[in-house]
């Protein structure tokens, strides 16, 4: 009795331990976007301050106020982008890797296995290596600094990750299921998207937000490929280091508002990710 | 022709071959149950026929043409599965209905025939169900009501009643036969359920090692069964199966020492003289009494199992031969229970010869 108390004493304290080691940081960055650059640099640091909005004053209306002078930011505009990249690369990777990994789970074909690995192997390389010689093409076809040129080149990031996501799930449906759908008298097509997908639907709806997480806070492409017309939050923030100092209350305030938008997206795609794959059709 | 025709049809996974040149022809409205031991290649019959799998070789011809370049949904044969394969995100009557979309019915059809099926079947009470809120015995019905409702010209059931309770099966048993005659389908049933196999099919096929070694009348394939293998897969409780050496005796007479004691084998057996057999005697029979005879071999009453309308009796000759027989159900053995000395007679004209070696039929 006294053992299994101690025990879950034990873990209390070490679920404690982790929840602080993760969620300190968010806290303190929440507490830092109200905070002036004076307050944030105080030393010692205090948690008692005047709550201030004036950061998120400045991202909004596009304009910081520094020791120096007024200086123009873009923010609003790149959290925009982030969001239409984001969404424009998950949508084209969907609409590309769901058919591709439907293809890959259910037909074996030539090569099959290699080509599914060499897209995989799209995310072992480190970005910085395909970089150099994309700006250069990018530059002469006349996609940098566009948004198209963007979507391209995050499908390196999303595509692999949809596909094989996505593919695993088509692999735990029963194939009997869309057997049966074809003997009823339905295309391979039909069942492809009456069947697998809507089936598949929690392990597409998984796949779709970590693409999105990851299409959001990539960076190093943006940061090369494009200029502040069409960069996101990532490298927008990179203004709020300026001439006269960092500014950290700034930083804070748009690394919780870029937050907000994956943040909803989780939430509202958590209801797909619980719903069960196999809803007891097939006994097993 | 037949209606549905399997033409040395053979299929290999990896090494093992499943299906070595497969034959069957199917009249149509026949029923032919598939029967053979489990991993012996009947559901991958069915699927060759379905079109879900594709024959290393041969070919299967449907209606008198080669449905070799026809996908499965252009086949016109409907599969009820083992594993049920239902929808797991439509409800039962979508599930049942599917078909009938797929041949674009109008609503006032589909309803129709949906419930006309589901209320034959017993489930019309259960149509707005997920099939996860089935039982086992409505998601096999559901299943089942799939594969009839657009009345196929090719049904095939895929070991149907393997998942459901005694109870459902015991009462499917009898129902099915009703329902093919209905449909007036040309019916594939796999089963492991020799009695299944006995009560359904119009004809039996028995699948082993990769081809039928039977094709016949559930009665012919239980009384006039091509081997041994046959013959010991048929029958509750199983075959006696006796290693014998017919001898010629000094009265021209063929015998042989069966448990122990010299039997005559009667006019049947002359040709069988010198030669390694082994003689198949199905329980029933063999008649056990407490009144020595002609024939009789000593045994001991060893075990006596009431089995409701037969009686199954174990018997041990003198050499410890073991000897099944049943008997049809009364109270005089009951009484018996316990090692009592009796005899027990074969009758030898309903007794099956074997080739020792082949396992064939003499």
């Amino acid at each position: 009795m006294n053992k299994g108390l101690l025990r879950r004493a034990i873990r209390g304290v070490l679920l404690l331990v982790v929840v602080f080691f993760f969620l300190f940081p968010m806290f303190w960055v929440l507490l830092m976007s109200f905070q002036t650059n004076q307050d944030i640099l105080r030393t010692p640091p205090s948690l008692t301050f005047t709550p201030t909005i004036s950061n998120y004053v400045a991202l909004i209306s596009g304009e910081i106020q520094t020791s120096v002078g007024t200086l123009p930011v873009y923010y609003m505009k790149n959290l925009w982008n982030s969001a239409f990249l984001s969404a424009c690369a998950v949508a084209l990777s969907l609409a590309l890797g769901v058919p591709a990994a439907y293809a890959f789970a259910r037909f074996k074909f030539r090569l099959g296995e290699d080509i599914a690995f060499t897209l995989l192997s799209f995310r072992f390389a480190p970005p910085i290596l395909v970089l150099l010689p994309l700006q250069l093409y990018f530059q002469d076809i006349g996609l940098y600094d566009t948004y198209l040129g963007l979507v391209w080149v995050y499908q390196l990031i999303t595509l692999p990750l949809i596909l094989w996501i996505v593919r695993g799930y088509f692999e735990d449906i029963s194939p009997d299921i869309e057997h049966a759908y074809r003997l009823d008298g339905h295309s391979w097509f039909k069942s492809m998207w009456k069947i697998a997908i809507p089936l598949a639907r929690p392990g597409i709806a998984a796949a779709g937000l970590l693409a999105f997480i990851f299409a959001w806070n990539s960076f190093i492409f943006a940061l090369v490929l494009g200029s502040s017309d069409v960069q996101p939050v990532t490298v927008g923030s990179l203004a709020f280091m300026t001439a006269s100092g960092i500014q950290y209350g700034t930083i804070a305030a748009s690394l919780v508002l870029s937050v907000i938008p994956t943040l909803v997206l989780a939430l509202y795609t958590q209801r797909y990710l619980v719903e069960g794959l196999s809803l007891g059709a097939v006994k097993g | 022709m037949a209606y549905l025709e399997v033409r040395g049809v053979a299929k290999s996974f990896g090494k093992r071959k499943l299906l070595d040149g497969l034959s069957l022809e199917v009249e149509q409205g026949e029923c032919v149950v598939v029967f053979g031991p489990s991993g012996c290649g009947k559901t991958v019959l069915l699927r060759i026929i379905a079109g879900v799998l594709e024959p290393d070789q041969g070919e299967v011809w449907i209606g008198g043409k080669s449905v070799a370049d026809v996908g499965p949904e252009a086949r016109g044969v409907a599969m009820a599965f083992q594993n049920f394969a239902l929808y797991p995100h439509m409800d039962a009557f979508e599930n049942i209905a599917s078909p009938l979309r797929a041949r674009n019915r109008p609503e006032e059809e589909v309803k129709q025939r949906v419930h006309e099926i589901a209320s034959l079947l017993r489930i019309d009470h259960v149509l707005d169900h997920l099939p996860k809120q089935l039982s086992n015995g409505q998601k096999q019905r559901t299943s089942l009501a799939r594969s009839l409702v657009h009345g196929p010209s090719v049904l095939m059931l895929d070991d149907p009643l393997r998942n459901v309770d005694a109870k459902i099966r015991y009462e499917m048993r009898l129902e099915l036969p009703r329902v093919f005659r209905k449909f007036h389908s040309t019916v594939l049933y796999v089963t492991q359920d020799y009695k299944e196999a006995l009560a359904l099919g119009d004809r039996i096929g028995v699948l082993m090692d990769g081809h039928f070694e039977q094709v016949d009348t559930p009665v012919a394939i239980y009384g006039n069964p091509n081997n041994r293998r046959v013959a010991s897969l048929f029958g509750d409780p199983p075959i006696n199966l006796f290693p014998i050496r017919p001898e010629r005796g000094s009265d021209g007479a063929v015998h042989a020492q069966i448990g122990g004691q010299r039997v005559a084998l009667g006019p049947r057996a002359a040709e069988l003289a010198g030669r390694d057999c082994v003689l198949g005697v199905r329980p029933e029979d063999v008649a056990f009494g407490f009144e020595p005879g002609e024939g009789g071999i000593p045994v001991e009453l060893a075990a006596v199992t009431p089995f409701n309308v037969r009686t199954v009796t174990l018997l041990k000759a003198s050499d410890a031969t073991e000897i099944l027989a049943s008997r049809p159900e009364d109270n005089s053995l009951a009484a018996a229970r316990g090692h009592r000395k009796g005899w027990a007679r074969i009758d030898l004209d309903r007794a099956l010869f074997f080739d020792a070696a082949s396992g064939a039929r003499l």
